[in-house]
């Protein structure tokens, strides 16, 4: 373990224990927005295997979102509290079957039609939910009864969800990590960098590209759940292309090709959104939040090549006078080709 | 459904393909010349709708007002535009990957929506058609078609023929067609393909922002209009082909014409229609109808 290797760990293993310390010093208001930001973390992390590890660039991604959530609010019981331990691994099953057989399709496409054949499938999904009557329609339909395991495990405390959606971000993040060690995770590196290699030095590539596909869309259907848990209430609009934008925003803005890349986009994107609609700080100019918000991201592309992960990389290279970061992600790069 | 409903209908798909042909070519130009994905597209579009309606009173003001007047005035600002956005924000961009410039478009959109907002405001606007031609004209006994939307589609009509023979006849469009085959080569061969993008560019915003203007005494003027359009110019893009003016023409028609005839014949599936055809043209053939080069 080199030095850098060192510190990303310090700093992923601060950043969890940092969020596990942080009921104790937050209100209510905090603590329902860091939920709502991790659930969100959830959500790029899935979709950062596909776009950051795999380079299959998903303008999907709602539709297994809104799909775990939806079989969330569908498959709990209206008289009773649902168990977490069915309700959750049904949402997973569901999405990831879902994301099977658009997966199995879509992959035949490359690039921008991939983007496209995705968004395509997932506006399908958001429209079965808007015109149809299974899901509310329009109006979308109301969770009554929180799931929860027994006695000891009541999702309808807040207290209680952070801490569950705290174990489910650290339980997928540890999850992916692991992934990207294994031999499954080096494959679908591989694929990034060079698919066409990959199918010479004789991997068949589409199965691991398929597998990606169908974990992430599972892991999608884990945010699904704990959103539709927390807000109680789901609708088309959680489907619809502008919630697959933004997650694939939020990765970009985070860096892609690290885990923790994910992370950060999801905690910056949102407490860039809270600064910019901040009455208190913008008075009158915060219901243009938009503006701030669009000028920051515009500033990190200019400034930011490689995202907000690349920042210490990029600060170091300053510091030493040389392009220190550059020969570092060359390397890598460099380190994956070999790879297999 | 009778003969002169389903006239009415060809004629409503034929000038809202040719709408969506107007936004998209400048799409598929702007990507598959320059390689840029570029998502602030529709805030063209939506940009030249909020011109036809602010700028009529100033352009009244100045130079006599007019229609017309303002549709001229609106384009010129609009190459001026698009000339200052590839050179401030898409030049350094190109040697980038692709995701970087997803990313820069889409803070593109906020900021282009928010500026609107701070300057027109959120309120929905109506633009009048010019006055001659406000009318209607009879179809069969009992229906008319309003004059409007001829003129829509004759102009849309005039500025497809326009760019094909660009395209095809001229030293620009050689150029462009070569750019677009391989940029090095292009370049070696001494021409100045910045310049060229640039102008490439321009042009793209010029034709959105037309669009726009010309659009909007039919659909109003409203927020949001831009990424609705967006959406829909993404699918005629790569279900044509990316690169292809052809396939852009091909593709805007047809979703014309599925999505004005899936409103009336199947209105509860008339949404996601344009999207189950998408999907299945892509399923067999994997590059779109018309693959460029």
């Amino acid at each position: 373990m080199n030095d850098s290797k060192v510190s990303k760990a310090v700093f992923v293993a601060l950043a969890f224990l940092a969020l596990a310390a942080f009921p104790a010093v937050s209100g209510q208001y905090g603590l329902d927005l860091a939920t709502k930001i991790m659930v969100f973390a959830i959500f790029a992390l899935s979709l950062e295997l596909l776009v950051g590890t795999t380079g299959l660039v998903c303008f999907g991604q709602a539709a297994f979102l809104g799909i775990g959530a939806y079989s969330t609010v569908l498959l709990s019981p209206p008289d009773q509290a649902g168990s977490v331990l069915w309700l959750l691994p049904a949402a997973m099953l569901l999405a990831g079957g879902y994301a099977l057989a658009v997966g199995a399709l879509s992959l035949r496409t490359k690039g921008v039609y991939f983007i496209m054949v995705t968004l395509a499938f997932a506006q399908m999904a958001y429209y079965v939910a808007h015109d149809t009557p299974l899901g509310g329609g329009t109006d979308g339909i109301y969770l009554l009864m929180k799931p929860g395991v027994g006695d000891w495990l009541d999702l309808d405390k807040p207290l209680v969800l952070y801490q569950f959606t705290l174990a489910c971000l650290l339980v997928t993040f540890a999850f992916l990590a692991l992934l990207g060690r294994s031999r499954f995770g080096r494959a679908l590196a591989g694929i990034r960098v060079n698919e066409q290699r990959m199918r010479a030095t004789g991997f068949s590539t589409y199965p691991y590209k398929l597998a990606a596909f169908v974990i992430s869309g599972a892991l999608s259907a884990l945010a699904g759940f704990l959103f539709a848990v927390k807000g109680g209430y789901v609708n088309p609009e959680l489907m619809g292309w502008h919630v697959s934008g933004e997650v694939l925003i939020i990765v970009i803005l985070g860096g892609l090709g690290h885990l923790r890349g994910a992370l950060i986009g999801a905690f910056a994107f949102a407490l860039l959104q809270e600064f910019f609609k901040s009455e208190a700080i913008f008075g009158e100019f915060a219901k243009h939040w938009h503006l701030g918000l669009g000028l920051t991201i515009i500033a990190s592309v200019a400034l930011l090549p490689r995202g907000l992960v690349g920042v210490p990389g990029q600060i170091a290279a300053r510091l030493h006078g040389t392009a220190l970061g550059e020969a570092s992600s060359a390397a890598k790069a460099g380190g994956s080709h070999g790879g297999h | 459904m009778d003969v002169t409903t389903f006239l009415i209908q060809c004629l409503n798909s034929l000038q809202y393909g040719l709408l969506l042909f107007l936004v998209a070519s400048g799409l598929t130009l702007i990507f598959g010349i320059m390689g840029v994905i570029n998502l602030a597209h529709g805030s063209f579009y939506m940009v030249g709708a909020y011109l036809a309606f602010s700028l009529a009173p100033v352009v009244g003001a100045t130079i006599g007002g007019g229609f017309f007047a303002t549709l001229l005035v609106g384009v010129v600002l609009a190459v001026l535009f698009g000339y200052f956005l590839e050179w401030a924000f898409f030049s350094f961009l190109y040697e980038r990957e692709h995701l970087q410039q997803v990313l820069m478009t889409y803070g593109l959109i906020l900021v282009f929506e928010e500026l609107r907002s701070l300057l027109v405001g959120d309120d929905v606007h109506g633009v009048q058609p010019p006055d001659i031609l406000n009318g209607s004209i009879a179809l069969g006994e009992m229906m008319t078609y309003p004059v409007y939307r001829l003129f829509m589609s004759g102009v849309c009509l005039a500025l497809a023929l326009g760019m094909y023979f660009v395209f095809t006849r001229t030293r620009l469009g050689m150029m462009i067609r070569a750019g677009s085959t391989n940029r090095e080569m292009v370049q070696s061969l001494g021409i100045d393909i910045k310049f060229l993008y640039r102008v490439v560019f321009a042009a793209g915003v010029a034709i959105a922002v037309l669009a726009g203007m010309v659009a909007a005494p039919v659909s109003s003027v409203y927020p949001g209009m831009g990424s609705t359009v967006l959406i829909i110019c993404f699918v005629v893009v790569v279900i044509g082909g990316i690169g292809s003016i052809r396939g852009a023409l091909f593709a805007s028609l047809l979703i014309g014409f599925v999505d004005t005839f899936g409103k009336v014949l199947l209105p509860s599936a008339a949404g996601v229609l344009v999207y189950v055809l998408m999907a299945l043209i892509l399923l067999w053939k994997p590059d779109g109808l018309f693959k460029a080069g």
